[in-house]
């Protein structure tokens, strides 16, 4: 017991760390390196989001961009031209948006099981990847640029503006830690438990009178409105919405970052995004041909190192103090 | 739509529907026997297509450059389960992925740096370059007849193959209990690599039969990937049956979607949403069926 609450000071105090020397990057740091530090922090909210599928569900879900890009692109259509949308109202329509296309594409999905789960889910984010780049809705293959980002004013008063890149940062950080915190709080929570039921033995749960599908469905939609809260960002902070943001190699991306932290942590895949972003700027820099370094780092990632960094660092440790745990 | 009209679109989905069936046979194939998903599986539909485009370059003729691709492929094939995919086996579906998604990045990337990102086009061989005329305006060209014919032919040698032959018995067996037949004296990890082999040499088979009526290009393979899942899907996973079937369902939704006129109150529904018409028929028929037209039940 006295183990745990130490555990949770500690958790507590490293979180603390960590968010505070976040919190001084732009004041240290370039404008390109405080943005970098916003993307990793996006793509961060979005590893979490899909660990909740992956991690603690055992959903394994290859098209959590369709959520992703779902958000960016109500930002982008409810943008009037050339004026800006408040952030007050896009922000939580465009969480909506993706909690509701989750709803909507999770209502045939979770009743599948394994292999169909990983196709369908891959299909449907496909289809919808398809709409955006053969019709008009969303201006086609080249997607939409959002000219004026959102203003978020209460009345004359504007506590932070999207137009700087600083308050942007902040803006994705104050984000970052809310859903770090929430999705903590849902995972204790008895729902967090039946999920991690579920995980173990979907059958057990059904026959201990758990209608899994529904927790699933709750699960899916929760993890959709999240990466709904990533995809948002990356339309303020990109300033442009298109196709890509739903594409497969965007859902793959988020799954290797999962993958690579230690899934069923929410540590892991925050670790993993920043991992993973870090090494496609250096790849990129390295050569042309970087696909196929990353290409190359997945296949080998999957194949040896399938509990992630965070199992590798805990493994060393293990050896290291010759504890047998 | 007058009735030649309505042949020929016909004649094109069936010869679609049954070039998804070669790639998608593939893929059921590994993942039935040997409980394998193969996320790069599209990427031989590009492999095969390329080789075909650019051993046809070299040989100057594509007759010549078919078997070879095909030996290549095979090839391919062996030497991939070796390095890659035998230790894969006894790894959760969520490695598998993302294993085999790295492929995909690393097969593009290999296709870029030996031929490039430029759309190429293979010439209709002359042997079957010509046409059968259906009335004095419309014909229809002998190749896409041909495309069909060998299909049909490759799925009837298929069924014979597994369930005709002794490798077939050899196989069926070995995905339904793996150590029991390892413990009969049967080499199912030779058996396994043949069947690997086998799968991605018709994705491969497809693409390069496919390649002079449709551009050889970049990213070909991975939106037949996604439509193959879609099939397999629909068929229910591991039925060679049911996935010859989505396949033509498939190809012939797909075919007529695009041609078609549909408008509902004003909204024009087909053909301007005709790409979404495939995911539309797997949704209803998950709510049907979730475990597709001839899958086990879940």
């Amino acid at each position: 017991m006295n183990a745990t609450r130490n555990d949770a000071y500690t958790g507590i105090a490293v979180l603390a760390t960590v968010v505070l020397a976040l919190a001084l990057v732009p004041l240290l740091a370039e404008k390109f390196y405080v943005q970098f530090f916003a993307k990793i922090l996006i793509m961060g909210i979005f590893a979490m989001s899909l660990d909740l599928l992956l991690g603690y569900t055992g959903l394994v879900s290859f098209g959590h961009a369709a959520f992703y890009g779902t958000a960016g692109y109500a930002l982008a259509l409810v943008t009037p031209q050339y004026q800006a949308a408040s952030f007050w109202t896009s922000f939580p329509l465009a969480i909506a948006a993706s909690g509701l296309m989750a709803l909507l594409i999770g209502f045939f999905v979770v009743r599948m099981h394994g292999i169909y789960f990983i196709m369908v889910t891959l299909a449907f984010a496909q289809m919808l990847f398809f709409l955006f780049y053969d019709t008009k809705i969303g201006g086609g293959n080249d997607g939409i640029y959002i000219d004026v980002r959102p203003v978020a004013k209460i009345g004359d008063w504007q506590p932070f503006n999207l137009d700087n890149f600083a308050h942007v940062y902040y803006l994705v950080l104050v984000l970052f830690v809310a859903v770090y915190l929430l999705l903590r709080v849902v995972l204790a929570s008895p729902f967090g438990r039946v999920l991690a039921g579920i995980k173990a033995n979907e059958h057990r749960m059904k026959s201990l009178g758990y209608a899994t599908f529904r927790y699933k469905l709750v699960c899916f939609v929760l993890a959709g409105a999240t990466a709904g809260v990533a995809g948002y960002l990356a339309a303020v902070q990109f300033g442009v919405v298109n196709p890509e943001m739903m594409g497969w190699h965007l859902s793959g991306a988020v799954m290797m970052m999962v993958i690579l932290g230690g899934m069923g942590t929410l540590r892991g895949p925050i670790l993993g995004a920043a991992v993973w972003m870090l090494l496609e700027l250096w790849f990129q820099d390295l050569t042309k041909h970087w696909h196929l370094l990353m290409g190359g780092f997945i296949v080998l990632t999957s194949l040896l190192l399938p509990n992630g960094l965070l199992g590798l660092i805990a493994g060393l440790r293990r050896r290291a103090g010759g504890r047998h745990d | 739509m007058d009735f030649n009209t309505f042949l020929i679109q016909l004649l094109n989905g069936v010869q679609y529907g049954l070039l998804l069936f070669l790639v998608s046979s593939g893929l059921t194939l590994v993942f039935g026997i040997m409980g394998i998903i193969n996320v790069a599986h599209g990427s031989f539909y590009m492999i095969g297509a390329y080789l075909a485009w650019s051993l046809a370059g070299v040989t100057g003729s594509f007759w010549t450059a078919l078997p070879l691709a095909i030996v290549m492929s095979v090839l391919i094939g062996l030497l991939l389960e070796w390095l890659v995919v035998r230790w894969l086996y006894n790894r959760d579906l969520l490695y598998q992925v993302l294993c085999t998604y790295g492929l995909i990045l690393v097969f593009e990337e290999v296709r870029s740096v030996l031929w490039g990102d430029d759309v190429r086009s293979l010439p209709v061989p002359e042997l079957l370059n010509r046409s059968i005329p259906l009335t004095d305006t419309l014909s229809y060209p002998v190749y896409r007849l041909g495309i069909s014919v060998v299909c049909l032919a490759v799925a009837l040698g298929l069924y014979f193959v597994i369930q005709k032959t002794r490798l077939g018995m050899t196989i069926r067996a070995g995905a339904s209990n793996r150590d029991m037949v390892q413990s009969l004296g049967i080499n199912i990890q030779l058996v396994y690599r043949v069947v690997f082999a086998a799968g991605i040499t018709l994705a491969a088979f497809a693409g390069m039969i496919a390649a002079p009526v449709s551009a050889v290009a970049p990213g070909m393979g991975n939106h037949v990937l996604i439509i193959c899942f879609v099939v397999v899907v629909i068929g229910g996973l591991g039925s060679v049956k049911g996935a010859l079937i989505a396949s033509l369902l498939i190809g012939l939704v797909d075919t007529f979607g695009k041609v078609l006129h549909l408008e509902v109150g004003g909204l024009k529904l087909l053909p301007e949403l005709s790409s979404m018409t495939v995911y539309v028929l797997m949704a209803v028929i998950l709510l049907w069926r979730p475990e597709g037209l001839f899958g086990k039940k879940l």
